[in-house]
């Protein structure tokens, strides 16, 4: 008994000096930064040795979503969703294709591996400014097939105007209703097969937001006085091509590990039972992957959040068009001296971040329990 | 004429050989922390100003902190990190006016510069306009080291003789000859990435408008979103037709070599363009490149100005004086600009010294209506700066000019430009 609790205080106190610095440096800042988004801390006299700060509540959310002069923090938003979508979407689909082709044990697997993962070391400056020139209007990749012979291309990969899936931030009520409907319905058929009452309240409370946006329609609240478009700008094209291109390296070395880890009997035995090679991959291998999967969404999804390097060295910091709500926090912070406004973005984007990971750490945390 | 002329300058030589002889008395030592941006192209420039700095003073160590980045987007916040952190460099690059003055001064950072004014004789060597532009009523901030100019349109004679036409007067002449060249296929007036249309937007603002409403704007007196402010969008579209729509993902460079190669016919940027020109395309001033006031601009200079100033509580005050001392006598104003490309702030400089481009440049900064240049920091804060930016995507976007005239003058209200 006495040995436990010598064991514990010792384990307190070599665990001490990082509580104490995590605490001040990690959390504290964190609580300082959120108490700076609720004051009025910015504009003239910003930085002065004693600047005069006054609560203001959360004045700079509610202008962050609805004010008529942020409308480019909106457009950033927007831009971060879509650009976190693709990037999960590219990068694992791509990492995992590339793992299966590895597993499959080619000649040079091993130079080939290297090959793939070597993006990932490159700074994201670099590979940024490589980038930039390669998708630059009039060389690199747009000149590609006059080499066959064809004409040069002429998407303007970083500068196109064109936006897609354009929709009108004023009925974002009526969006968010839509996608919570579609989502819930989703879940609704997947929980399906194992609990039939569960679904039936998923496909409930999908089918009533569904039904309350359609109905309602032009009755819920605006979100805006003026109409504002948003949408996928074709311009992030550019920075979602060598988002993925840095990143697959990356999962495929996470899959490549997962593979390695099933044992070569499950293979056989599979093999044996008349398994094909996509159905092993389809059936058993990938399902196995499961923690790999969300881990490498949880990683993704953060770095997307956090972008700035790679946006910044392939568009500038004045690109609305590929403008990404971590480089306007900057842009605000430090350019515009509005500190307040910078943080309130800041903790935003602390907060999508959060609905990530934090789900990820309660499961963690049950599983360990249960077990 | 000349006789006094050379009479007048050997005394100003002599004046400033005594006021050496008095700051060499002292004898200063210890250090010295200069904080900058020119790292790349403008390192030499100012390390001609350093070695000046060190003829005089072989006691001091300078210590030239420089951070990269074009127009010290970096810099600027490395300098606010340290200047929050209690830790100032003894003397700071800072674009002069509104940037200045917005971010430092109202935070009663700075010290006022007036005394030094007066004991050096600069009152009367700068210009008065400049002089206005870099203060308040409270005092004089910085001492302007170069001045640009952002009002000037580039093309090349030969290629205009290809195509037929002269570089235009007015933007109006502009808007005759544009479709033509459209037509054929060239480009006529080449753009890059945002921040150079936000200076394109001031040369147009300032044609539309003149120096007068052009300042009344600033000092709140005209309302963006006055009649007049909602013309210089209007204008402002009808140019934006005749550009090129890869824009924002040239640099200004790429925009320039567009005009050399002959895809572009005019190019407006400001006169580092007269060095890349030169220098790096080896280009002759005068008969390779030509240069004209940007269209309805004649007879007004849009000045921006790098500029260093004292901030309150530095380590090497003495040194740091020095420093400011060095920056605007003749003697160092005349060793960097050369360099740099830039003419001298002063109206009394060495224009043999210089090359072509700037002799005619300097001969207009003296005579020429000066105003200040909003993309470049002078007439406006780095709040309004920063937001006018998403203004100005605004307008790229929506091509609105009521709407974005509307949001222009809520961001002046809202920066304190505007009432």
């Amino acid at each position: 008994m006495r040995e436990v609790s010598r064991d514990r205080i010792k384990a307190f106190l070599t665990l001490l000096p990082s509580i104490v610095l995590i605490g001040i440096f990690v959390y504290g800042f964190i609580g300082n930064t959120i108490w700076i988004s609720l004051t009025d801390w910015g504009g003239v006299a910003a930085l002065a040795e004693h600047p005069v700060k006054h609560f203001i509540g959360i004045q700079n959310y509610v202008d962050l979503f609805t004010g008529f002069l942020e409308g480019r923090f909106r457009q950033d938003m927007v831009n971060a969703v879509f650009y976190s979508v693709s990037l999960l979407a590219g990068a694992v689909g791509l990492g995992m294709f590339i793992a299966i082709l590895l597993d499959r044990k080619p000649k040079g697997e091993d130079f080939l591996r290297t090959v793939f993962l070597y993006p990932m070391s490159l700074s994201f400056i670099v590979s940024g400014t490589i980038w930039r020139w390669m998708l630059a209007p009039q060389g690199g990749v747009n000149i590609l097939p006059t080499y066959a012979g064809f004409k040069p291309l002429t998407f303007k990969w970083l500068s196109a105007k064109t936006t897609v899936l354009a929709f009108n931030w004023q009925n974002l009520l009526q969006i968010g209703l839509y996608l919570v409907a579609v989502i819930t319905i989703i879940i609704g058929f997947i929980v399906y097969r194992n609990s039939r009452s569960k679904s039936v309240k998923w496909l409930a409370i999908g089918a009533l937001s569904g039904l309350t946006a359609w109905i309602g329609g032009d009755m819920l609240p605006k979100a805006l006085i003026l109409e504002e478009i948003h949408g996928f700008n074709l311009a992030t094209l550019g920075i979602i091509m060598a988002t993925i291109w840095q990143y697959s390296g990356y999962t495929m070395a996470l899959y490549l590990a997962g593979f390695n880890g099933i044992s070569q009997d499950l293979h056989d035995a599979a093999m044996l039972d008349g398994a094909s090679t996509s159905a092993y991959y389809t059936h058993i291998a990938i399902p196995m992957l499961k923690p790999i999967t969300i881990s490498a969404v949880i990683i993704l999804s953060h770095i997307s959040l956090k972008m700035f390097d790679l946006i910044f060295s392939m568009t500038g910091p004045d690109n609305a068009e590929t403008g990404h709500p971590a480089l306007n926090m900057y842009l605000t912070t430090f350019r515009a001296n509005e500190f307040a406004r910078g943080a309130s973005i800041a903790i935003v984007l602390f907060l999508l971040a959060a609905t990530f990971i934090i789900p990820y750490l309660i499961t963690q945390y049950k599983q360990r329990r249960t077990r | 004429m000349k006789k006094l002329f050379k009479m007048v300058a050997a005394l100003t030589a002599l004046c400033f050989l005594g006021i050496f002889q008095t700051a060499q008395a002292k004898d200063l030592t210890g250090e010295l922390e200069i904080f900058s941006w020119w790292a790349g192209d403008e390192g030499p420039a100012l390390e001609a100003l350093i070695d000046v700095y060190k003829k005089e003073h072989p006691g001091v160590e300078v210590i030239n902190a420089t951070v990269t980045g074009g127009s010290g987007v970096n810099a600027k916040a490395v300098l606010k990190t340290r200047m929050l952190g209690g830790n100032p460099p003894d003397s700071f690059q800072v674009h002069a006016g509104q940037e200045l003055i917005g971010t430092w001064v109202m935070a009663d950072r700075m010290e006022d510069l007036t005394p030094l004014f007066e004991e050096q004789g600069w009152m009367s060597v700068f210009p008065e306009g400049l002089i206005k532009l870099i203060g308040t009523d409270k005092g004089i901030w910085s001492v302007p080291v170069n001045i640009h100019r952002s009002n000037v349109m580039w093309y090349i004679p030969s290629k205009l003789k290809e195509f037929g036409i002269e570089a235009p007067k007015t933007w109006d002449d502009f808007l005759k000859v544009a479709p033509m060249l459209k037509e054929k296929g060239i480009v006529p007036l080449a753009l890059a990435q945002n921040w150079t249309a936000n200076h394109l937007w001031e040369s147009v603002a300032l044609a539309s408008l003149g120096a007068k409403k052009w300042d009344a704007l600033w000092s709140g007196e005209l309302a963006f979103d006055s009649p007049e402010g909602v013309a210089v969008w209007e204008l402002f579209g009808k140019v934006l037709e005749y550009t090129n729509d890869d824009a924002s993902s040239l640099s200004w460079q790429q925009a320039t070599d567009m005009v050399v190669d002959g895809r572009a016919a005019f190019n407006v940027m400001g006169d580092w363009a007269a060095g890349y020109l030169s220098t790096t395309k080896g280009l002759a001033p005068g008969t390779g490149f030509g240069w004209e006031a940007s269209p309805g601009t004649g007879g007004e200079f849009m000045f921006l100005a790098d500029s260093f100033g004292l901030p309150k509580g530095v380590k090497n005050l003495d040194n740091a004086k020095a420093w400011l001392v060095t920056l605007g006598s003749k003697e160092g104003s005349d060793a960097f600009n050369p360099l740099k490309g830039s003419i001298s702030a002063r109206t009394d400089s060495d224009l043999s010294k210089y090359n072509d481009y700037a002799k005619s440049a300097a001969a207009d900064f003296a005579k020429d209506t000066i105003v200040g240049s909003l993309a470049h920091g002078v007439t406006a804060n780095e709040g309004f700066m920063n937001d006018f930016a998403s203004v100005m995507e605004m307008f790229l976007k929506s091509k609105n000019a009521q709407m974005t005239a509307k949001a222009a003058q809520q961001i002046a209200v809202k920066n304190g430009i505007a009432k």
